[in-house]
């Protein structure tokens, strides 16, 4: 009997080859290739007067110099505004090489080919680039007011105003008994994988064909982009993402100007040509994420219920905005979490500033989101005295309204429709993992001691596996293995093994007799991308799908073959059996042998299926209605995503003279539905939560007035160490399935990161005694809050009475 | 106007206990010499500023972060990479072995460097506490799995060198 896989925590089959210095990764490609430097902007806002590449022709190995009036054709227009919507009035995407303006510092504006990327770099430094500098704006409060513009043909220097509303909240909130308003803001972050971004391109002149490996989510993204801007027809082009170092977002953009422009020089020089990005260009020519302002009004009851929401805020989306306004949008519809808002509206501005792209990082818009509104529920429990536990319970959407319709659209273009869930039973989970109810005399007796120590609580729904598709393929061989592809990417979520998992218990057969294959174009060509947690839900489900079409067909033949019904057959360890007689089975390998009608045989096995062995006169050897050989080809494409969610608490310390933040317990309750691998998900989960806490207490874009990134490199960036992580992480799993696809799963691989903001202010507002209300926060930060709260309360005793009064006075409460 | 191509400077390496006779520029990397003129592309660039640990080689059993080194600095010098880690006959060091059971990793790209720095780590405290297992990999970024299973793989590798009870392992092979 087959083991089933599903559920189990399998150890994954990626990792010998990664741990034996055996993986591919972009820049382990194309040892025969020339090599790219590119020359960035060293200013955040310029005209570009002139460019003088003269000094850089007599560099050794130097191949190619291209600038913006070298480009031709498509390649001359700006990269495509990749997800248009209705509100986005004033979309604004760079060229491949700046033309005539810079926009951010790192704005790509040469790009040299030389021998190797040491001479390349060499001839860069030769190219004089003459600009007439120009005002930058930098920072959310210089987007709003204007004063210089980014883009002078965008007004007031907003791509896109857009608005949702359910009911009347600004009637429900004045005629509310409590109303309070908050003002809070989130600073950058970035996804920052350990592998940056690369690209190698390999023309064919002989087939007229092109070849490109890049460090991407989305290999047919990037195949459909390079094809339309080199003029290339589809089936000319190839694209194979290799083993990538981490994605976490920012390598779904595409396509970038390097991955336009390598395949464009490959062409031109009849070289291979390979770039691979440093780290320096990471953080000033990639992308990053979370910067937002927000203000929240809200009113309730006495018990705490929500009656309406209103939100206003202002999103940062960088100099371009070639991802459109999914963030934004995510931020707008997830704010809301497990929660009903009563009338709701939402409101937001999309801002150009004069510095590096906002596009989505792991988390997409959610952090922020979860954090307006964890923020709120503690300001409502504060101001009303109650536990804050209690009122997020009361605000719960209950099991027995899903699904539960929110009247709004979502970052697909569908109504935001939550599934599945058991939000009170999620929550029970938490406080029982946290020891909730024991939390206040745990915190007195700490006080007692002289200790700061808080609490914090957050919860959050999460969109995952949003459509349109995914495609898989499985095809036995007459070796019997299983070949399997889909045309999604995979950046180390274990696709291989989660995958493999599906079709051993689908078709019956070993995983050491499976292999798994993503984001190669000629394996399968129709794909949408790994991001939104989507991947297991999308792909996974197609995988079945397509493994189902090959079992029935499987049965089909090998019952032909052994003479019985398919209903009586049964598929296990690779062989097809009668059920209840031993001895009477075939295996996968010949049915596939059998599948397929043979003029020639070409080794013993495949004698069986040669004309003069097998067939019947009176029949045609492939059926009407079929097709030679075992194989399934199934998609996946829902009506709308489904809904995981989860909750986080976690217990910190401050130090009472140096602010320093100390994580004492990090908790997680999580629910992504059926779980495929456990090992695979609490690895996520963990992942998640690490940069969470990166992006909760030390990591943030410095930017200076003049735009430029003072703090890119990892020096300077605080990327965690494992000594900044917590010790245990804490993990308890619901698993409520999804009613929406066949195994009943929901996304995972976001999870982790989303509520951190949210759950660390909580817990540092708990201990301190007055509201958070910027994130991330340092120890420098929390020590001047403290000095600031201590001189305003002046001569006044400090405040004894905890997070109640700071909410009082620190926002603008308003008990009418 | 380039060393690149008139500047060689003829070193010798030896790496994963094979000598290497290469010609490198003075400016060279040593994680640019072993990856793209040895091909030994285990060893991966996180930074190249020496920060994110990625790049760590033994040298002469030590570990250091190739990225910090010129290759003509360490001419002479035996050095071990992920490469050489495995036994001969491609069965798994107990680091590589315990990063398997513990899934010590995700994407694999900073993988190279924690197995390098935990296999010398081992080979100096073949019995860590937690404190210290998180002390060993304290200078190496990973951005995939909250160090959690690396800490755990840190305490099962040495809990698979002691039950194998071989003393001569990849990291005092290289030393």
């Amino acid at each position: 009997m087959t083991t089933r896989m599903m559920g189990e925590p399998v150890r994954r089959v990626e990792d010998r080859r990664l741990l034996t210095g055996n993986g591919r990764y972009l820049d382990d490609l194309g040892a025969d290739a020339v090599e790219v430097a590119v020359l960035r902007s060293p200013h955040a806002h310029a005209r570009i007067l002139d460019i003088d590449v003269t000094g850089a022709l007599e560099v050794e190995g130097l191949l190619a110099i291209y600038t913006y009036d070298d480009l031709t054709g498509p390649l001359a227009d700006p990269l495509p505004l990749l997800i248009p919507h209705p509100a986005l009035t004033h979309g604004r995407t760079q060229y491949p090489l700046a033309r005539d303006e810079v926009n951010y510092v790192g704005e790509a504006v040469a790009f040299v080919v030389a021998e190797n990327r040491y001479l390349a770099e060499d001839a860069a430094e030769r190219i004089v680039v003459s600009y007439q500098v120009l005002p930058p704006v930098v920072g959310i409060d210089a987007a709003r007011a204007a004063v210089q513009l980014v883009h002078d043909d965008v007004p007031g220097n907003v791509a896109a105003h857009l608005v949702q509303e359910v009911g009347d909240a600004a009637a429900a909130i004045a005629a509310a008994p409590h109303r309070l308003e908050l003002d809070l803001t989130v600073e950058r972050s970035a996804s920052t994988p350990l592998e940056g971004r690369g690209v190698l391109a390999r023309w064919d002149g002989d087939a007229q064909r092109l070849r490109i490996w890049t460090s991407t989510q989305t290999s047919t993204g990037v195949r459909a982009a390079v094809a339309v801007k080199l003029g290339l027809d589809l089936g000319s082009v190839e694209v194979i993402t290799p083993d990538v170092g981490g994605g976490f977002g920012v390598k779904i953009v595409h396509p970038w100007p390097e991955e336009v422009l390598v395949p464009m020089a490959a062409r031109a020089l009849g070289r291979p040509v390979k770039w691979t990005e440093d780290r320096r260009e990471h953080f000033i020519s990639a992308a990053h994420e979370r910067g937002q302002q927000q203000h929240v009004e809200v009113g309730f009851d006495d018990d705490g219920r929500l009656l309406g929401l209103s939100v206003r805020f202002w999103h940062d989306h960088g100099a371009y905005i070639p991802y459109g306004l999914i963030v934004p949008i995510i931020t707008s519809t997830q704010l809301l979490g497990p929660y009903k808002p009563g009338a709701y509206r939402v409101e937001f501005e999309s801002l150009y500033t004069n510095t590096v792209i906002v596009t989505p990082y792991r988390g997409a818009g959610r952090p922020q989101g979860v954090y307006a509104m964890e923020r709120t529920m503690d300001a409502i429990a504060s101001y009303l005295g109650l536990d804050r536990a209690e009122v997020r319970e009361r605000n719960f959407i209950r099991p027995d309204e899903m699904p539960y319709d929110h009247g709004l659209i979502f970052q697909d273009g569908r109504p935001l429709i939550y599934d599945s869930g058991d939000f009170p039973a999620s929550l029970a989970k938490l406080k029982a993992l946290v020891g909730w109810d024991d939390w206040p005399a745990y915190q007195a007796a700490a006080r007692a001691e002289g200790r700061r120590v808080g609490i914090g609580l957050a919860c959050y729904v999460e969109g995952t596996g949003v459509g349109p598709y995914e495609g898989g393929h499985v095809q036995v061989e007459t070796t019997g293995k299983v070949k399997v592809a889909t045309g999604l990417t995979s950046q180390g979520q274990g696709h291989q093994t989660a995958f493999a998992q599906i079709v051993a218990d689908e078709l019956g057969v070993p995983m050491s007799d499976i292999e798994v294959v993503t984001g190669d174009t000629r394996r399968f060509p129709y794909a949408v991308g790994t991001f939104a947690s989507r991947a297991a839900v999308m792909s996974g489900s197609a995988i079945a799908l397509a493994a189902r079409a090959a079992r029935t067909k499987i049965l089909k033949v090998a019952a032909d073959a052994l003479e019985a019904e398919p209903g009586d057959l049964e598929i296990t360890d690779g062989m097809v059996r009668v059920k209840g007689s031993p001895g009477t089975e075939i295996s996968l390998g010949t049915v596939a042998v059998l599948s397929n009608p043979l003029r020639y045989a070409f080794d013993e096995a495949s004698k069986a299926a040669t004309q003069f062995a097998v067939g019947h006169p009176d029949s045609a050897p492939v059926a009407e209605d079929d097709e030679p050989g075992i194989e399934g080809r199934d998609y996946y494409s829902p009506i709308g995503s489904t809904f995981a969610n989860g909750m986080h608490a976690v217990i910190v310390e401050t130090d009472p003279d140096t602010a320093e933040i100390t994580i004492l317990r990090y908790c997680v309750v999580h629910d992504c539905g059926t779980l495929i691998n456990p090992m695979i998900v609490e690895g996520q989960v963990h992942g998640g939560v690490a940069q969470g806490v990166g992006g909760a207490l030390y990591e943030r874009m410095a930017y200076d007035e003049a735009g430029q990134l003072l703090n890119a490199s990892f020096m300077d960036f605080l990327m965690p160490y494992v000594s900044e992580v917590p010790r245990s992480i804490e993990i308890d799993h619901l698993e409520t399935p999804s009613p929406l696809n066949p195994l009943g799963i929901k996304g995972a691989g976001e999870a982790g990161v989303i509520p951190s903001a949210a759950v660390f202010a909580a817990a540092i507002s708990d201990a301190e005694g007055f509201a958070i209300t910027a994130m991330p926060i340092s120890p420098s930060e929390l020590f001047e809050l403290r000095a600031a709260r201590a001189a305003a309360t002046e001569p006044a005793q400090a405040d004894s009475t905890g997070t109640a009064d700071a909410a009082r006075s620190q926002q603008k409460g308003d008990r009418s | 106007m380039s060393e690149d191509s008139t500047a060689g400077h003829r070193i010798v390496l030896t790496v994963n206990g094979i000598e290497h006779r290469v010609a490198v520029p003075a400016r060279r990397l040593l994680s640019d010499c072993l990856r793209h003129d040895l091909g030994l592309t285990g060893t991966h660039v996180g930074c190249e500023h020496g920060v994110c640990g990625a790049c760590t080689v033994l040298v002469g059993g030590v570990p250091m972060r190739s990225c910090l080194l010129l290759a003509v600095s360490v001419d002479g010098e035996r050095i071990t990479t992920v490469e050489g880690l495995a036994g001969p006959q491609g069965e798994l060091s107990p680091v590589q072995q315990a990063f398997a059971d513990c899934h010590g990793l995700q994407c694999g790209f900073c993988t190279p460097g924690f197995l390098t720095t935990i296999t010398a780590g081992l080979a100096e405290n073949p019995d860590p506490t937690p404190e210290q297992a998180r002390e060993l990999i304290g200078g190496n970024l990973c951005r995939c799995t909250g160090y959690q299973n690396i800490v755990a793989a840190v305490l099962r590798a040495a809990e698979l060198t002691r039950e194998a009870q071989q003393p001569e392992d990849a990291g005092e092979a290289a030393s």
